[in-house]
């Protein structure tokens, strides 16, 4: 009887350790498959791009790419900052004060992904409720500081990383 | 499945069919014994064999045509439409061809919803057919990409942002998709790959659905269960081969239709301006074959649940045949869930309306009103009419109502009447 048991034991023990063999090489194997899709070297390398800002008039933007996606470059004028400060936080979907969108003694310069924060269609600017940017795609509203107000769109447009590199040039990433 | 097992005439074909039954096969396709009273809504099975044939051939050849590059792709899709030798043919029948293998394989899905051909014991055919469906949509979704046309650039945004919705990893899953920061080369590199690939998916598939559908056999529009074979039944061929094939003749000549006469009334003229990562068109649609699931993912104000819900549209299809509470197949004899079931037809149509047009006032409206039927009908009217339907009489055999002209309520057996 017990040396039966032993018997069946061994095999289960090998059993197991089969399988855990097996499923470790095998991960290993689809794991390099499912990688290979995440974005190459060439993509990543594209990472920063630097703007020349100088020829910005106040109330204008321009709109550039950087990893394939739109920038936002608005200079605003002081009217549109005082209405973005004025917005109360319980009024917005995603609470955000302007202040924590722009860099501290450059608060004219709103640098944000011109991506609809819902299904990435490119927000069209000086439209819409709120005075900022309406995505045609699907109806989501965003103000002078590029918070959602209105329509399906989770949170406010993204604020990528970006630097001033001196007065006239702003490097992105 | 035939009565007596196949012997080839020739010794010569006995000695392959003995090493191969190759033979006994296609006997048993010839030999198949089919109901006689299946009407034309029967056709479109044939019919999607030939469309599926008919993309992959006319796919393969605009392969060799085609470059899979962000900045070649629009030139070489122009090039085969005024340089390759009957390159614009080739390439109107295949995107063509896909708006017919849509509109064929909607009606062989409501078909199937009509005379119950979903319910036991076909649920296996049935999940195998929203496989298939699935696929479809993924193909046809990312054909529509390789043109890099401005539709198939944001349509590839909208459609892999959808996933951006999933919490926590929605955005790693997106890049993944992308292999980049956004739809770029790398992902109408992956999208060719596997638009070549999908096609031979739904084939080895189509051989499971018919392969499952040749166990019991077909349903048929009385939807009884037959002796086969009998006097109920025909054989395949030349019955049903040659109803096929009219039937094929008459899809073909509106194919042919669309092809020669109006080939781009079903696509969006935003796709001839090439990809611009910087401008989304004013009005973003989907292909009309996808519009009502587009009309219920705009219908929710909330992103994941807009997802959430459209996603579950399709999937609700996997378990209606356990939703079906009802014991009788056919709607023939089923006076209140016909009426339901034409509701449903209007209701799908209404939805692909309004997702063509702009979301908001009384589109928007419709849309929601539409969504919430949808639903209502898999989830409340499904099970509860089925369960408290009066049917009526249904005949014991195919050719009763042939024969005497109507079902004989005598002989009838009332399959409601609790047991």
């Amino acid at each position: 009887m017990s040396k039966e048991e032993k018997k069946v034991n061994r095999r289960d023990f090998l059993f197991t350790a089969s399988y855990t063999v097996g499923a470790v090489g095998v991960g290993a194997v689809i794991w390099p498959m499912i990688d290979q899709m995440n974005p190459d070297k060439a993509q990543q390398a594209l990472a920063t791009t630097e703007v020349d800002i100088s020829s910005i008039e106040p109330g204008k933007s321009i709109t550039v790419l950087w990893r394939g996606k739109p920038v936002f470059l608005k200079r605003r004028t002081s009217e549109e900052i005082a209405e973005a400060r004025a917005v109360k936080l319980d009024d917005l979907p995603d609470p955000q004060k302007d202040e924590d969108r722009v860099k501290e003694g450059k608060e004219e310069w709103l640098v944000m992904l011109g991506v609809c924060t819902h299904l990435g269609c490119v927000p069209l600017k000086d439209k819409g409720d709120f005075n900022g940017w309406f995505c045609p795609c699907h109806g989501s509203h965003y103000d002078v500081s590029g918070r959602i107000r209105k329509g399906p769109a989770p949170t406010n447009m993204e604020i990528p990383k970006f630097e001033f590199v001196n007065s006239n040039t702003i490097k992105i990433g | 499945m035939s009565e007596h097992e196949y012997v080839p005439k020739s010794k010569a074909a006995k000695w392959f069919n003995d090493r191969l039954p190759l033979l006994t096969l296609g006997a048993h396709l010839t030999d198949y014994p089919t109901p006689k009273n299946l009407n034309y809504w029967w056709t479109f099975g044939g019919i999607l064999t030939f469309c599926l044939i008919t993309q992959i051939v006319t796919g393969i050849v605009l392969a060799m045509h085609y470059v899979a590059h962000a900045d070649l792709a629009f030139a070489s899709v122009e090039h085969i439409m005024r340089d390759v030798n009957y390159g614009w043919l080739i390439r109107y029948i295949h995107s063509n061809g896909a708006s017919m293998f849509f509109l064929a394989v909607y009606i062989h899905i409501f078909r199937s919803l009509f005379y119950g051909s979903y319910k036991s014991p076909r649920e296996v055919i049935w999940i195998i057919g929203l496989m298939i469906y699935l696929l479809m949509m993924a193909a046809a979704f990312m054909g529509y990409v390789l043109p890099w046309g401005q539709m198939s650039f944001w349509g590839a945004t909208v459609i892999t942002n959808l996933f951006s919705a999933i919490p926590l990893v929605g955005d790693s899953i997106t890049t993944w998709l992308w292999g980049a920061y956004s739809v770029d080369n790398p992902t109408l590199n992956r999208f060719f790959s596997l638009h070549y690939l999908i096609p031979f998916l739904i084939l080895g598939l189509v051989v499971l659905h018919i392969w499952a559908l040749h166990v019991p056999g077909n349903n048929n529009p009385v939807g009884i269960d037959i002796k086969k074979p009998s006097k109920d039944t025909v054989p395949f061929h030349p019955y049903i081969t040659i109803k096929d094939a009219f039937a094929l003749l008459v899809f073909m000549i509106i194919f042919a239709g669309f092809v020669f006469f109006t080939p781009n009334v079903l696509g969006h003229s935003d796709n001839y301006i090439p990809a611009n990562p910087l401008v989304t068109p004013a009005h973003i649609v989907p292909e009309w074959y996808l519009l009502p699931f587009y009309a219920i993912l705009r219908s929710v104000p909330d992103k994941l649940g807009g997802v959430i819900l459209m996603f579950s549209a399709i999937f609700i299809l996997f378990v209606l045949p356990w939703l079906d509470t009802s014991k009788v197949r056919s709607a023939v004899f089923r006076p209140i869930y016909r009426q339901f079931f034409w509701i449903l037809v209007i209701d799908v149509l209404m939805l692909g309306y309004v997702g063509a047009m702009p979301a908001e006032g009384i589109y928007l409206v419709l849309a929601r009103v539409g969504t919430i039927y949808y639903f209502l009908h898999f989830i409340v009217v499904m099970p509860v009419v089925g369960y408290l339907e009066k049917t009526d009489p249904i005949p014991m055999s195919i050719s009763e109502p042939v024969l005497t002209g109507g079902a004989e309520p005598s002989l009838a057996r009332k399959v409601n009447d609790k047991v």
